[in-house]
């Protein structure tokens, strides 16, 4: 490859030779190297000295101001009390802590950059790559590699291949078997059914999250909104469960002028009580809390996708992905004039899932 | 081997004990030598040669980042406990005093308020992990935009692709592990998309969380996958991907001096070793800066999980962005008609989930894409050979605007993503904004590709007008007849070699195979080589450069002692000096 450096030249014009013939001009080869400053003039070069051990002393700085804010502020728990200073002093060490070990690396990185850039040198060195791999050195590996089937005698025993494919093929079961109890149900209860029951039952009161008393309808006023839980669900103790049970059970209570449902389907006509309407709080869609309630347009968002349901139309969806309206809970109340659940949801509750089908 | 048909002389083995070294440093260097070889590595690495450009540290600070997220990571252990059993909080959190929470969460209350420089350490960890993401997908454009996939780097690609996507499993399991409101809603979320694969994915989500979400198991096994599993693979592949590196030898621009042949650049020791060093305590204090004065993941804010809060204008660290945008584009119903359906079945039917199937598919696509680029492009092109010399990404329009269109429809989906926050700081309607991103993800694209392809063209133009004519100077001269125009720079040769060596080259028609026949595969791939190659600027060729010199002696004669000179090399030129 031509690498004649031409000096000022503008354009060189040779008869190709190689790949570079094929351009409008040959390869210049590497531009002539131009010297720093730091290359010619010593002055130049003792200021780059300096600038780069000003940088080494900025890192010492840095390291003693990552200790003065460990070590002055201390545990700030122990000597300040009030939540205020607390969090103050926080702010402050975390500040320090930071802006210390900050300066401490980037006066060491900054100063070796800045010594490799101005006093190491920067030829530019050109080295050839090798070729991936050299023909000789190939039909050799390819001999040995013959030779070495050969010595195995496999391609004369197939019953041997055959037996070792197969044994190596179940081999690994165990290791994906293994796995099976990394759900801890067994028996019937491993099956997509227990997605089907919720905790709700009739007569289970709704109460209010997390202090459990019970609601009475005058409780709610028109337009007003609140999430309760069934009132079995704190008498589970194990708290995996408890967890499990209310992500499927926590339900949105609202109550609206009753003139104001535009649509009962049939059947659903006494699952309400006086205007107030229960639904499960569990989005259809992949299963976030349906936290916002607009009272003007009895619309429910989620916040997590945005799927809005409206409270008035059986929480039908008016958009965003959501694939179905949210179950609704039959509510009634009971002879102390609490508000009680009629029965379980009718659905299974939250995303949907391959075996949910017709509910 | 060649062990076995070479054979040293006794005196050999006996060099290694006769050497004296004569210095203290000198006796340990030959110490180790002796016992593990040091000097093949010095002689392999000590000069090995490094192309230096800016583009090429993007992969540096993933590395670095990567390492700093380990270390963090490892100092964060020492104190966090990813129990789910249930304690009541007593740390100096006072909003929280007295409240039920899970010991993972309480271990992390702990780390940030009553460990010095937990907290630091915290956002340290959570900062650099999202460096390591940033830098991985950059450092990813920079691989594609360039063309440095290309053979015989296909399969570190491949490796590299698996990085990424590791990375974001490793971000996930470890936002998840505070188990507080924020991250388990994201939690929620995975467990609703699980949910919707048809078949197995009620199961998968039985075996994640140890029967019905969330249940009280699946933060440990986040932990052992992301304290373990995951780093532990990462580290496998970047060893390999770095060994892959040394074998290939690294790319380089396009540039006088540099070939196919050969690399150009610093050598490791000193300058490369010094800089690169260097650059790893920079992304280190640029990162301790960050985590020092900006704050990520208050998780005192939120509160131990529970299945029934959520906060408003919750976001998801940038990278898990786009998969939460498209669930947010999609819409569950056309109208009056709903997009997801029962198939009848015997047993009651079984439910598709086509809102949340059906984002998942240009996910996958563009996954699968990105993994098997290389071989597309190159079944596309026909092009077999070797690459060391890297594309200017204006020399590859189809390349570029095929890459420009995917970070278009990925951006529009990281966007909506955000659509929430939009609508709040814009003061949007949250609905326009899904119903024009609707519009938009499907023709942004589009319209990116016809831009980038058209831009490139030009760029490429502009580089044979700078080439043929020069530079303009922004002089303008009167000739003695009146007449105006404006002097024009001539490129150096260094610069002209860097403008006018490419490749260009022209659409190839369909190929018969073996038995002489044409196809409909081959007619395909015919049809995308048209489609890759059609629009084109041809690199400047010797005749045009010749002419236009000649051109530019006789009007262009203000340009001076450079075109006179290259007016005579030109004669000299012809015959044939060299």
């Amino acid at each position: 490859m031509a690498e004649h450096g031409n000096g000022e030249s503008g354009a060189v014009v040779t008869a190709g030779e190689g790949e570079s013939g094929t351009y409008a001009i040959d390869s210049p080869g590497l531009p002539p190297h131009r010297p720093r400053l730091s290359d010619v003039d010593e002055k130049a070069a003792k200021r780059s000295e300096r600038q780069v051990a000003t940088l080494f002393i900025i890192s010492i700085i840095g390291t003693i101001v990552f200790m003065v804010g460990y070590f002055a502020i201390g545990r700030t728990s122990e000597e300040f009390g009030e939540y205020f200073d607390h969090m103050q002093w926080l702010r402050i060490q975390n500040t320090l802590l930071g802006v210390g070990s900050a300066f401490a690396m980037l006066g060491i990185g900054l100063g070796v950059v800045h010594w490799a850039k101005t006093l190491m040198p920067d030829h530019e060195i050109v080295e050839p790559r090798k070729p991936l791999r050299a023909e000789a050195e190939r039909a050799e590996a390819a001999q040995m590699m013959g030779e070495i089937v050969e010595e195995t005698q496999i391609k004369r025993r197939p019953l041997l291949r055959n037996t070792l494919i197969a044994a190596a093929l179940l081999a690994p079961l165990p290791a994906v078997v293994m796995f099976r109890d990394l759900d801890r149900a067994y028996g019937e209860e491993f099956s997509p059914e227990r997605m089907r029951h919720t905790i709700w039952d009739e007569g289970v009161r709704l109460v209010r999250d997390p202090t459990g008393t019970p609601i009475r309808a005058s409780d709610l006023t028109v337009g007003s909104a609140m999430h309760v839980i069934p009132e079995n669900l704190r008498e589970i103790s194990s708290h995996g469960e408890r967890l499990s049970e209310k992500a499927k059970a926590v339900v949105l209570l609202m109550r609206m002028n009753p003139e104001d449902f535009e649509h009962t389907s049939p059947g659903r006509e006494d699952w309400t009580y006086q205007g107030i309407i229960a639904c499960s709080k569990v989005c259809t869609h992949v299963g976030c809390p349906v936290a916002l309630y607009e009272r003007h347009t009895h619309h429910l968002l989620c916040p997590c996708h945005q799927s809005t349901f409206d409270a008035a139309q059986e929480f039908k969806v008016v958009f965003g992905p959501a694939g179905r309206p949210l179950p609704q809970l039959p509510i009634t109340v009971d002879d102390e004039g609490f508000l009680v659940a009629r029965s379980d949801f009718t659905e299974p509750v939250g995303p949907t899932y391959w075996e949910r089908g017709n509910a | 081997m060649s062990a076995a048909d070479k054979n040293y002389t006794e005196a050999q083995y006996l060099e290694a004990d006769q050497y004296q070294p004569r210095t203290r440093t000198g006796r340990i260097a030959n110490y180790v030598d002796q016992r593990v070889g040091g000097t093949g590595i010095v002689r392999e690495f000590g000069r090995k040669v490094f192309p230096d450009h800016w583009s090429f540290m993007f992969g540096e600070v993933a590395l670095y980042s990567f390492i700093i997220v380990v270390l963090s990571g490892a100092f964060l252990t020492f104190w966090f406990d990813p129990s789910m059993a249930t304690t009541r909080y007593s740390g100096s959190y006072a909003p929280l005093q007295g409240v039920d929470m899970s010991t993972a969460y309480a271990t992390a209350l702990e780390l940030s308020f009553d460990v010095r420089g937990g907290l630091f350490m915290r956002q340290l960890h959570h900062w650099g992990a999202l460096l390591f993401i940033l830098a991985m997908s950059v450092h990813m454009l920079r691989v594609f935009f360039t063309g440095a996939f290309r053979k015989p780097r296909e399969l570190n690609w491949v490796v590299g692709c698996a990085l990424l996507i590791l990375g974001l499993g490793a971000g996930f399991t470890g936002y998840s592990l505070p188990d507080e409101v924020l991250s388990g809603n994201g939690l929620r979320i995975i467990d609703g998309m699980m949910k919707a694969i048809p078949v197995v994915g009620t199961y998968l989500s039985f075996f994640l969380f140890g029967g019905e979400f969330p249940g009280d198991e699946v933060i440990p096994r986040l932990y052992t996958l992301h304290i373990f599993i995951i780093p532990g693979m990462i580290l496998i592949l970047i060893a390999i991907h770095l060994f892959m590196v040394v074998v290939h030898k690294h790319t380089q621009y396009p540039g006088p001096g540099r070939t196919e042949r050969n690399v150009v650049g610093y050598p490791v020791g000193p300058v490369y070793a010094a800089k690169a060093g260097g650059f790893f305590f920079i992304v280190l204090g640029i990162l301790c800066l960050i985590s020092g004065t900006f704050q990520i993941n208050a998780l005192w804010n939120y509160g131990p999980y529970d299945p029934s809060p959520v906060q408003a204008g919750a976001q998801p660290d940038w990278y898990i962005g786009p998969f939460e945008g498209v669930l947010r584009l999609m819409p569950g119903w056309l109208g009056p008609i709903p997009l997801e359906f029962v198939i009848p079945t015997p047993w009651g039917g079984n439910s598709v989930a086509t809102p949340v199937l059906v984002p998942m598919i240009p996910i996958a696509v563009m996954f699968l894409g990105m993994f098997i680029w290389p071989w597309i492009e190159a079944w596309i092109t026909g092009d077999k050979k070797e690459h060391h010399l890297l594309d200017r990404p204006r020399n590859a329009p189809t390349r570029t605007a095929v890459g420009a269109a995917t970070v278009t429809f990925y951006c529009i989906m990281w966007g909506m993503g955000s659509n929430d926050l939009i609508a709040t700081h814009f003061q949007l309607s949250l609905n326009d904004i899904t119903y024009w991103s609707r519009v938009l993800i499907f023709v942004g694209p589009v319209i990116a590709y016809i831009l980038t392809k058209r831009i490139c063209l030009a760029l490429q133009r502009k580089d044979r007008e700078i080439a043929l004519h020069g530079h303009e100077a922004g002089i303008i001269e009167v000739s003695p007849d009146g007449g105006f125009h404006e002097r024009h720079k001539l490129p150096s040769e260094y610069e002209l070699w860097t403008l006018v060596s490419y490749e260009a080259p022209a659409p190839s028609g369909p190929r018969p195979n073996a038995k002489g026949k044409v196809t409909r595969v081959e007619k395909f791939r015919a049809a995308l080589n048209r489609m890759f190659f059609e629009d084109r600027v041809e690199p400047v060729s010797r005749q045009e450069y010749l002419e236009a010199l000649e051109h530019n002696g006789h009007h262009d004669g203000a340009t001076g002692l450079e075109a006179a000179q290259s007016q005579e090399q030109i004669t000299a030129g012809h015959s044939g000096r060299h």
